[in-house]
């Protein structure tokens, strides 16, 4: 049966699985992606399933492979995909990847620890050679300034009184390291707290340092203070914890300095080596992790995905086996044999046993689409899923949607940059969906290639209809219309109207294709194709409503619902056909019958031509007849009877409005009356189907208000909807009028500033101008009229079509499949980053 | 040598190829008088009389199409400029 057609048949299936092959089955069904589990156990919490275990440990590797992720990532270490698909492993090897992860680990975090312990030593030791370096300028200064004060010298430091000590002035100091961002509040503070009788000395240090918790770099400085006495030693050792210096033991003597200096450099040295080797190990184990990395994680995620299938299994304990309900495409129930059949001699145990039964509840709705038709029935679920085996209107969407856009879109040109666009995507298909690429953006485009690449060739075709290259009209068939006149004629008239009766002005013989280019100079241009744009969206509106309308004729035959033939369908058609219907055909005789020529009859000349909008609403308001004036006036008339013909069809209309209200209630009513009558009580009748969806029909009687309500409304939603969806669709005039329109102000206003330049200035202009000019073209044109288009499109079909046929209360079919959870979790991986 | 990320160098690659081939076309069609031009053509204000008219028409077609030619030369060097940038940004 064709597939896209109507969804597929789908069968509740009953499976039974030995204990030992479960596992394999699970992972044969998960690689076909044809089966959709249904959970058996939905109370019981997610603790208490029985392979709550298996899941957590599950969990306990991911979380190990995203910490060795996150240090690759690190370190910039490409992890290569090499777009295999491992298969999920046996439970037994699943211990040895645990294993295998835990060590990685380990060892990952012991180097990691190591790296930072010897990082910290490493930083100490920079910081006091920074200190020895820096601290011999303070020094000297003490000693000097000691020196100073101790010979009786006239300077006015000169200490008044006498010393207490003999010597230099016995000064204790502290030496450390400060970040630079806090030496002012420390010096500020050192001075208050020890009411300025201590002296600093600062020196930055020029390099950075490597912070060894953070990574970062920071800029310190070295410090010296000096203090005379316990207190103030206290004091300062205190404010330096405080502000987290790091102090740092300095010796006093110059040769001491030097020789802590040497000791420190040939430390630093050895560290360096050995931290050098340390990452250098860390770089290697990396390195091989990440070679498997992807792989393991695939591995990972679909034992995860098995064990979350079979905790939705029910145990089978007498036969120590387990019972799965799953749906299953009943043509793919070979397929799903083979698969089965496969798990079970891999695990070498008693075969699995496929079980069909029958069910109440509908199926989930399967529409096995390809790449080309899934963005297009993409579409039309993300309104709502098509009922069980209903009609699928994707299938005509593939065209409809297409042409309903180029119509508001025509233009050639714009259409070229969007083909172009969708051609390069299609083309590079498999490079570009390899590519994982975060921008949403993207992946909707991505996704709609197919869409974007159809919605652009029709707009070419359109574009060619409407003779519209960026608002500028093609030649290429030579015009019908002439100028004639002479150059007095011209000069004299602001405004000629080319006649297209005279033979000189018109050829007689329209432009082969499209719109002729002489329209595109005339300044009645918009009055023209008003009347044609108007005219061709009310036709194509009918066209698809009918159309809709008759797609649900097979809907009623396919679920044997004859009543609804009888009550719904042929009033509604008949209705349409007799209103609508009509109007189009009158456009049409119009079109036709009437014209200007030499010898065409004065009834049929353009000026006699009745209105088609006045004609529809006299006949709808029942006017009176008009008698015909005579043999030289206009008639109101488009041909013979035509006022008796309408009444009729006026009637018709009106008697199929009461007849879509009342005949079905009327005739459910009886049956269910019969059926009392009969003694039966129940639904026997309605059950008889094919397996199909629920019974629509109640069979109580207390739902006989129901149904007159539901009838109601659906009636009142039918009549009063074909006015106003047939007027909607008059958004197809509109916004083409508004696209050619904002086409032609974008040439008029900005690239025509460029072309009329005087001199030869203006090639230059026109280097920059064109730049804006395609700029504004693509960023208005296409991307924003093309939304715009795109959405009204989407909305004619979803509103417009599909409530003439559709009921779309269907869920979809999702498939246990690894592809579909290994694409959710690459996505949430992406996410998180 | 690059002074041109990804994103800008393939920007500009993609527009000196549209203006050089759509600005090469509305030069010849200007070349040639293509009357659907006609509303974009300079005409001096004193030019009233039919010939003179139509001889600014004429002149200022030639000079339209010049201009084009010019634009097109100018986004050939773009090309040439843009295109360097490009292969300078994805040569791995």
């Amino acid at each position: 049966m064709g597939s896209l057609f109507r969804s597929e048949e789908v069968a509740l299936c009953q499976l039974f699985l030995q204990s030992e092959s479960a596992y394999t089955c699970v992972s044969e069904l998960g690689e076909l992606g044809l089966v959709q589990f249904r959970d058996l156990n939905p109370d019981v919490n997610a603790f208490q399933r029985k392979f709550v275990n298996e899941v957590r440990r599950c969990d306990e590797m991911e979380r190990k492979l995203r910490y060795l992720e996150r240090e690759i990532r690190r370190d910039a270490i490409p992890m290569q995909d090499t777009g295999d698909n491992p298969e999920a492993p046996m439970p037994r090897e699943m211990i040895d990847l645990e294993a295998n992860f835990e060590k990685l680990e380990n060892e990952l975090k012991e180097v990691n620890s190591n790296a930072e312990a010897l990082k910290r030593n490493y930083l100490e030791l920079t910081e006091l050679r920074h200190i020895l370096k820096k601290t011999q300028v303070f020094f000297d200064e003490r000693d000097g300034c000691a020196g100073n004060l101790d010979g009786g010298s006239v300077s006015l430091t000169q200490n008044l009184l006498p010393d207490e000590a003999k010597g230099p002035i016995q000064l204790g100091f502290v030496a450390g390291v400060i970040l630079r961002e806090r030496v002012a509040s420390f010096e500020r503070m050192l001075w208050r707290a020890c009411r300025g009788n201590v002296f600093l000395r600062q020196a930055q240090i020029e390099e950075p340092l490597e912070d060894p918790a953070t990574g970062e770099q920071v800029y310190k400085s070295v410090f010296i203070i000096f203090f005379q006495g316990e207190q103030l030693k206290l004091r300062v050792k205190k404010i330096c914890e405080g502000f987290r210096a790091t102090m740092y033991p300095c010796p006093e003597a110059p040769a001491d300095r030097r020789e802590m200096a040497m000791g420190v450099k040939t430390r630093l040295d050895d560290l360096n080596t050995v931290l050098s080797q340390t990452q250098d190990h860390r770089h290697r184990v990396l390195v091989s992790a990440a070679r498997n990395l992807r792989s393991w994680m695939l591995k990972v995620w679909k034992i995860k995905a098995i064990y979350h299938s079979l905790n939705m299994f029910n145990i089978d304990t007498i036969q120590n086996g387990l019972i799965a309900e799953c749906w299953i495409p009943v043509p793919d129930l070979e397929t799903v044999q083979l698969a089965l059949r496969r798990g079970t001699e891999k695990s070498g145990s008693l075969p699995a046993i496929l079980n069909r039964l029958s069910c109440v509840e509908s199926p989930p709705t399967f529409h096995r689409t390809n790449k080309f038709t899934r963005a297009f029935q993409g579409l039309i679920d993300s309104y709502g899923v098509a009922s069980y085996r209903e009609m699928n209107p994707a299938v005509y969407t593939i065209i409809t949607f297409p042409f309903l856009f180029a119509i508001m879109f025509g233009d050639l040109g714009h259409g070229i940059i969007m083909t172009l666009f969708g051609a390069w995507m299609v083309w590079k298909e498999k490079p570009l969906s390899v590519k994982k690429v975060d921008s949403e953006i993207w992946n909707i485009f991505f996704g709609g290639r197919y869409i974007i690449l159809l919605m652009g060739t029709f707009s070419m075709y359109t574009g060619i209809i409407y003779n519209d290259v960026f608002s500028k009209s093609l030649n290429l068939f030579g015009s019908s219309w002439h100028v004639p006149f002479n150059e007095s004629t011209i000069r004299d008239n602001r405004e000629i109207m080319l006649d297209p009766k005279q033979p000189d002005q018109y050829e007689g013989t329209p432009y082969p294709i499209g719109l002729d280019p002489l329209w595109q100079l005339a300044a009645n241009k918009i009055n023209f194709l008003n009347s044609y744009k108007m005219k061709i969206s009310i036709i194509f509106g009918i066209v698809h409503m009918m159309f809709g309308i008759i797609l649900s004729l097979w809907n009623h035959r396919f679920f044997n619902r004859r009543l609804n033939v009888l009550c719904e369908f042929i009033p509604q058609v008949l209705f349409m056909s007799c209103l609508f219907v009509y109007l189009t055909l009158l456009v049409f005789i119009k079109w036709v019958n009437y014209g200007a020529g030499e010898d065409v009859p004065l009834v049929l000349t353009p000026g006699c031509a009745p209105s088609i909008l006045i004609t529809f609403i006299n006949m709808v308001l029942m006017k009176g007849y008009e008698e015909a004036k005579g043999p030289n006036s206009c008639s109101a008339y488009m041909y013979d009877g035509q006022f008796y013909l309408q009444r009729m069809m006026v009637v018709v209309a009106v008697i199929c409005v009461p007849w879509m209200l009342v005949a079905k209630p009327y005739f459910l009513y009886r049956a269910s009356k019969q059926r009392a009558m009969l003694g039966t009580g129940g639904v026997e009748g309605a059950m008889e189907e094919t397996p199909s969806t629920m019974p629509v029909q109640p069979a109580e009687d207390h739902d006989m208000s129901e149904i007159l309500i539901h009838q109601g409304i659906h009636t009142i939603e039918f009549v009063l909807g074909s006015v106003s969806h047939t007027a909607s669709y008059l958004r197809l005039w509109a916004l083409s009028l508004a696209h050619a329109q904002l086409s032609e102000v974008l040439w008029g206003m900005v690239l025509r500033i460029g072309l009329s330049t005087a001199g030869t200035t203006g090639g230059f202009a026109m280097y920059f101008i064109f730049a804006a000019w395609a700029t504004l073209t693509v960023v208005i044109l296409v991307l924003m009229e093309g939304l715009s288009a795109f959405l009204h499109t989407l909305r004619l079909h979803w509103v417009e079509f599909q409530s003439k046929f559709y009921e779309g209360q269907g869920y979809a079919f999702v498939p246990f499949s690894f592809d579909s959870i290994l694409e959710a979790n690459e996505s949430t991986v992406t996410e998180a980053k | 040598m690059k002074f041109c990320g990804p994103k800008l160098s393939l920007c500009c690659t993609i527009l000196s190829v549209w203006g050089i081939i759509q600005l090469g076309i509305m030069g010849i069609l200007f070349y040639i008088k293509s009357p659907a031009f006609l509303e974009d053509l300079f005409i001096p204000e004193n030019a009233t009389e039919p010939a003179a008219y139509i001889d600014a028409m004429e002149k200022s077609f030639s000079q339209i199409a010049l201009n084009c030619w010019i634009a097109t030369a100018l986004y050939g060097g773009t090309f040439v400029l843009s295109g360097w940038q490009m292969w300078l940004n994805f040569k791995k």
